[in-house]
């Protein structure tokens, strides 16, 4: 399920129109998922504030997406692009690579609420590949 | 046997009251197929659905779509036995329509996200894990007497 042509220009299109509100995006979407699935919580036991909106939470949120604009730039070839990235997450983060589909899902969901008319069915067949792409290219060095 | 908090339950009951099942319906089972198109398998007898524009236009997925939302009408009126009320959907599913239960899921995620649209900053993080829940039990449900 490779990224054709036209999944490539729908997924820039589509960043170019959300990339202003990136910051919300991004700290809502780990707010949500820090929630709907709390076992995510596991991995920021060093933070003193989880809960939704936090400043460490909106910080992240922050990082994460500047990761996914980095994502949208090297889109033709996530996996070379992206490898200073996959080490981190390999060898240093070591996240369970079942956690970028989880994360990915509440991406998604955030779009749709910010974005409702935007979001069409061809939008969101193409981001969810892009980000199931994405999520390989991070696992590249786990083993 | 499912614990619902006051919260699930009262979230769960509000958001299909107000929903709009003509509209949500149709939404949900054509975005399905189109993000994932190879569950337009179980419907080769729809016509057109070469494109997202036919299958978001096909009249027999609209019809389709309110059918699968009001099959949820069961699982809402006995939220303390979705396993039990939904035994002969599940055998009925497995046995005569053959489809595979992960298709479950992936219309379920689709739902979600149609909801999320609809109701915009109301569907907060608490909501999403309520709802998410809801879906949970009712998949896992219709896939309980495959074998």
């Amino acid at each position: 399920m490779s990224l054709t042509a036209k999944d490539k220009s729908t997924v820039k299109a589509f960043w170019a129109k959300i990339a202003s509100k990136a910051d919300d995006i991004g700290g809502d979407s780990l707010s949500r998922l820090l929630v709907v699935y709390p076992q995510t919580k596991t991995y920021f036991s060093h933070w003193n504030d989880i809960t939704p909106g936090s400043a460490p939470v909106m910080k992240h949120g922050r990082t994460i997406m500047g990761g996914i604009a980095t994502a949208v730039g090297v889109i033709d070839d996530l996996i070379g692009g992206l490898l200073t990235l996959s080490e981190l997450h390999a060898f240093q983060l070591r996240i369970d690579p079942a956690n970028f589909k989880l994360l990915a899902h509440c991406l998604l969901v955030e779009l749709a609420i910010m974005f409702p008319a935007e979001f069409t069915p061809v939008v969101h067949v193409s981001m969810d590949k892009f980000f199931a792409a994405l999520g390989l290219a991070l696992a590249e060095k786990y083993r | 046997m499912v614990d619902w908090t006051d919260f699930e339950r009262s979230t769960i009951l509000d958001i299909f009251s107000k929903m709009d099942y003509d509209t949500v319906g149709p939404k949900s089972l054509a975005r399905c197929l189109v993000v994932y198109p190879w569950t337009q398998r179980y419907f080769g007898n729809f016509g057109n659905l070469y494109n997202a524009a036919a299958i978001m236009g096909n009249p027999m997925v609209a019809a389709h779509g309110k059918v699968v939302l009001h099959g949820l009408d069961r699982a809402l009126k006995n939220m303390d036995d979705i396993r039990g009320t939904y035994a002969e959907l599940s055998v009925l599913h497995s046995e005569k329509l053959h489809v595979d239960p992960d298709n479950f899921r992936l219309l379920a995620d689709c739902l979600t996200i149609v909801v999320a649209a609809q109701m915009g900053a109301a569907f907060t993080a608490d909501v999403q894990a309520a709802f998410q829940k809801f879906l949970a039990v009712v998949v896992s449900s219709l896939g309980r007497q495959y074998h």
